[in-house]
């Protein structure tokens, strides 16, 4: 036996003992056949997982941020109320339905507008719209506001009223975040969907914080090796490490409006909304194998009525 | 011409057996009549040795402890007899329904497409053994020889043609006069019996043998016709029995069922049953009712909503209410495991309410779907497992909550209702079809293009978009229900606002644009008419905007949603 592999038996039993360098080809030829060993892959003949597939999400500035959308990876898109999520949401499923893929919106806060969708282009035959909300909290909700109503009165009883509906929106969050994430394990175990959404855009960051990480970790393992693109809007970035691909977005730059008076009969003060401008901004890909510096894009949206 | 004859022994036990598969190693005895005048009708093999004999009173039988004792259940007769029917049609078009328990087929030419005849006959006894029924299977080049022969031997004969008088001449004159059933026939049988056992005719060979000229002239042409089958020469014409296509299995239960399960395992075998079947005719499922019959005598619950008085079927006594489900499948499919995945679903989330007293179960047969998809076409769920994950999904956010969306013409506010979801291929294929030819190679070549385009290592391109849309539309998310506001205006223009409900959605609006006025279905009483707002709020990150509705029937002030 050669002191080399002399010395990889004795670092097997005692880590501290140093292996010299000489005859690494003889130690290489050794190593697996060591019975604790067995199994272990060596570093330099590891897979290296070849690059996913990209889908464009439809719209040309986010494409040119982030190459699009990796098939088979968990896609990550968060940012603040009016930040123009839903927006992106609406334009991928778009585009995936123009693809002739079948899609799933896992809708938790029941706030799908299905106008929105048919203005965006949105096919709604390929279009499986889960909306997960609580009925009972719905009817719970529904009572409390014809509550708020009555009960106007005075200051006291309204902010009491505004944390009575606060708490009942957590519980609901809650358990729509529940329901969400059973449908989601479903969908995924069910396949040949070309894209799944989870529409966390509406749950509180501190509910949407107690999702766990294995959840996460099991919806990554279960759409990888598939073509399924799995995307999540939400209001921060929840699903962590697991998300190989995160935007944000920052908010309304510019509200483009237009005197409603130039285009019809009405009133000379009226306005219209004509669209929005939303910065977006690369926060973290994991698609390639450099750091990647955090890169912003803008892009418009119009009403549907704009034309 | 070639012809092969099924017969079932003791058909209405056999008929049980099928329903229940465990009562085949039993001795089995069947009742019929009215109690306490029940006598044996028919019985298997085991309680003929256990010395159980025809005719037997109930009493009489209840001495044998080992024989079992079950009613005739005409149900499941007919359900076995029509499970023959299927059999036998899944190999000649041409069968002739000769009784309950025999059916003739017509072999001519199917010799090139299953093989000889002897395999024919073997592959025959298989199908009807997976179907639940034990026959015995003869093939002659006569439909009387070929009856006599499935009566006289059991398993699977085949008789040469010119062998016919050899091959049935050891078998007892019963088998002769068995085929007569009308009461008149059976009159003349048991007379014709009774002289040739006088003559000491035992089989069929001695009568073969006896001079035809003095048969006629004692027993007359009815006589000859007899020998003429005894010899095997006869011939006549088949006459073909087209038989509906009707899937129904059903069972009668001895006790009543109160738990889902083994109600389940009842289900799974009537299911297999019926797969077995459309699968004989190459047909599959698109869509499963099951009508379980209650006894109405128990005090239901409330979920027993969804009980049916059937207006015609199989009888079903006085005090029973029938209890329908229905499942109606998108595509075609024949999957017993699926099916009884989705009974059970539907019946977890419909419980009956009342024990059962009887399973009646039947398919709307249609032609099997074409599994193959297009080569450019992307993958799509499986339809019986996407029917498993809605059925799966419905129980965890509720029934109307999961399908597709269909907008309703109208400009009402949530105008909309939901489907269930099937992107069945003939949708793919259609909008494939809409395509022009032109349309269709420039798609193809962007799509044979984009997989090659990483051939230098980099990461590969997506797909083109066949159709870009213009610009991003933005998007309205919806709170349901809309929240109600209380809003201050300035100048007859909203200025402040304030929600209870959402602490967020309160404060002076820094921005607005509108009015956007609307109004619908006033000639109706559910008439709508609303001017719409857009303002800006202050919010973390910026400005918020909001859709301000005010309801111009009513005068309140909702935010309905925020552009996102």
């Amino acid at each position: 036996m050669s002191s080399a592999l002399l010395c990889a038996d004795l670092a097997l039993d005692n880590p501290f003992v140093f292996v010299p360098q000489e005859k690494p080809d003889l130690l290489r030829k050794r190593l697996p056949n060591l019975s604790k060993l067995a199994g272990v892959t060596l570093g330099s003949r590891l897979e290296i997982r070849g690059a996913p597939e990209i889908v464009l999400s439809g719209i040309p500035e986010i494409d040119m941020l982030s190459d699009g959308l990796p098939r088979g990876c968990l896609t990550e898109i968060c940012g603040p109320v009016s930040s123009g999520r839903t927006s992106v949401l609406l334009a991928v499923i778009a585009a995936a339905t123009r693809r002739q893929e079948i899609c799933a919106l896992v809708d938790t806060s029941d706030a799908f507008d299905p106008q929105s969708a048919t203005s965006a282009g949105v096919d709604f035959k390929r279009l499986l719209w889960v909306r997960c909300c609580a009925p009972n909290s719905y009817v719970r909700t529904r009572n409390t506001n014809r509550e708020d109503s009555s009960s106007h009165a005075n200051n006291a009883s309204l902010k009491a009223a505004a944390l009575a509906s606060e708490n009942s929106r957590n519980e609901r969050s809650e358990s729509s975040v529940e329901q969400a994430l059973r449908v989601t394990d479903l969908l995924l175990q069910s396949g040949g969907f070309g894209l799944v959404v989870i529409d966390l855009a509406d749950v509180p960051f501190k509910t949407a914080r107690r999702i766990p990480l294995t959840s996460w970790f099991r919806f990554r393992r279960a759409v990888e090796h598939t073509p399924t693109v799995l995307l999540v809007i939400s209001q921060q970035s929840c699903a962590q490490t697991c998300a190989s691909l995160l935007l944000g977005l920052n908010g309304i730059e510019k509200v483009f409006s237009m005197p409603a008076a130039s285009t019809s009969d009405a009133p000379a003060h009226a306005q219209l909304l004509r669209g929005l401008s939303i910065n977006a901004e690369l926060l973290r890909s994991r698609l390639e194998r450099k750091p990647v510096r955090s890169v912003h894009a803008s892009f418009n949206t119009k009403m549907s009525w704009a034309g | 011409m070639p012809f092969a004859c099924i017969f079932v022994p003791d058909f209405p036990a056999e008929a049980l057996v099928r329903a229940e598969p465990e009562l085949r190693s039993q001795a089995l005895a069947v009742l019929e009549g009215k109690p306490p005048l029940q006598k044996v009708f028919a019985l298997n093999e085991k309680a003929r040795r256990a010395g159980i004999e025809l005719g037997m009173s109930k009493l009489q039988v209840e001495a044998c402890i080992q024989v079992l004792l079950r009613s005739r259940c005409p149900l499941q007769e007919a359900a076995a007899h029509a499970a023959l029917l299927d059999c036998a049609q899944s190999f000649s078009p041409r069968v002739e329904d000769t009784a309950g328990d025999t059916l003739l087929l017509d072999l001519a030419g199917l010799e090139s497409l299953f093989g000889p005849l002897p395999k024919i006959a073997r592959d025959v006894a298989r199908r009807a053994s997976d179907l639940g029924i034990e026959a015995s299977v003869a093939v002659a080049w006569d439909p009387n020889t070929a009856v006599l022969a499935a009566r006289g031997f059991s398993g699977v004969t085949v008789i040469p043609e010119g062998e016919e008088a050899d091959r049935l001449g050891g078998l007892p004159l019963d088998v002769l006069f068995a085929v007569f059933s009308a009461p008149a026939q059976k009159n003349d049988a048991e007379r014709f019996l009774e002289t040739l056992e006088r003559w000491g005719v035992r089989n069929l060979r001695s009568l073969a043998a006896l001079p035809e000229i003095a048969i006629s002239e004692r027993l007359g042409q009815e006589g000859v016709r007899l020998q003429q089958m005894a010899r095997g020469r006869t011939s006549r014409t088949l006459v073909p029995f087209d038989a509906p296509l009707i899937f129904e299995e059903a069972v009668e239960l001895e006790h009543p069922l109160v738990l889902l399960e083994p109600l389940a395992f009842l289900l799974q075998q009537m299911l297999d049953q019926l797969c077995t079947r459309l699968s004989a005719r190459a047909l599959a499922m698109q869509e499963l009712r099951l009508q379980l019959a209650l006894d109405s005598g128990c005090h239901a619950t409330e979920d027993f909503i969804h009980a049916q008085p059937r207006e015609e079927g199989p009888k079903t006594s006085a005090h029973a209410t029938l209890f329908t489900r229905t499942l109606r499948l998108p595509v075609a499919m024949l999957d017993a495991k699926v099916f009884l995945k989705l009974l059970q679903l539907d019946l977890k989330a419909h419980p009956p309410g009342a024990p059962i007293m009887k399973i009646y179960l039947s398919a709307e047969p249609a032609q099997p779907r074409h599994s193959q998809n297009g080569l450019f076409l992307p993958a799509s769920p499986v339809p019986e497992k996407l029917e498993l994950t809605l059925a799966r999904i419905s129980r965890i956010v509720g029934e109307n909550r999961v399908g597709s969306l269909e907008l309703l013409d109208t400009h009402r506010p949530e105008a909309f209702h939901i489907q269930h979801f099937a992107p069945s291929e003939s949708q793919v294929l259609k909008d494939s079809a809409f395509l022009t030819s032109a349309d269709k190679t420039n798609v193809r070549k962007k799509r044979l293009v984009a997989p090659f385009s990483n051939s230098q290592g980099e990461p590969q391109k997506p797909y083109p978009e066949i159709n870009q849309q213009s610009g991003t539309v933005t998007a309205l998310r919806i709170f349901r229900p809309p929240l109600r506001a209380t809003v201050a205006l300035r100048d007859g223009m909203p200025g402040h606002i304030d929600c209870s409900r959402r602490k967020e959605v309160q404060g002076e609006i820094n921005w607005l644009a509108g009015p956007w006025r609307s109004s619908g279905d006033w000639w109706e009483q559910e008439g709508w008419a609303r001017d719409e707002w857009d303002i800006a709020l202050p919010a973390e990150g910026g400005i918020a905007l909001y859709r301000l509705v005010r309801d111009l029937l009513s005068g309140n002030w909702f935010v309905e949603g925020t552009y996102d």
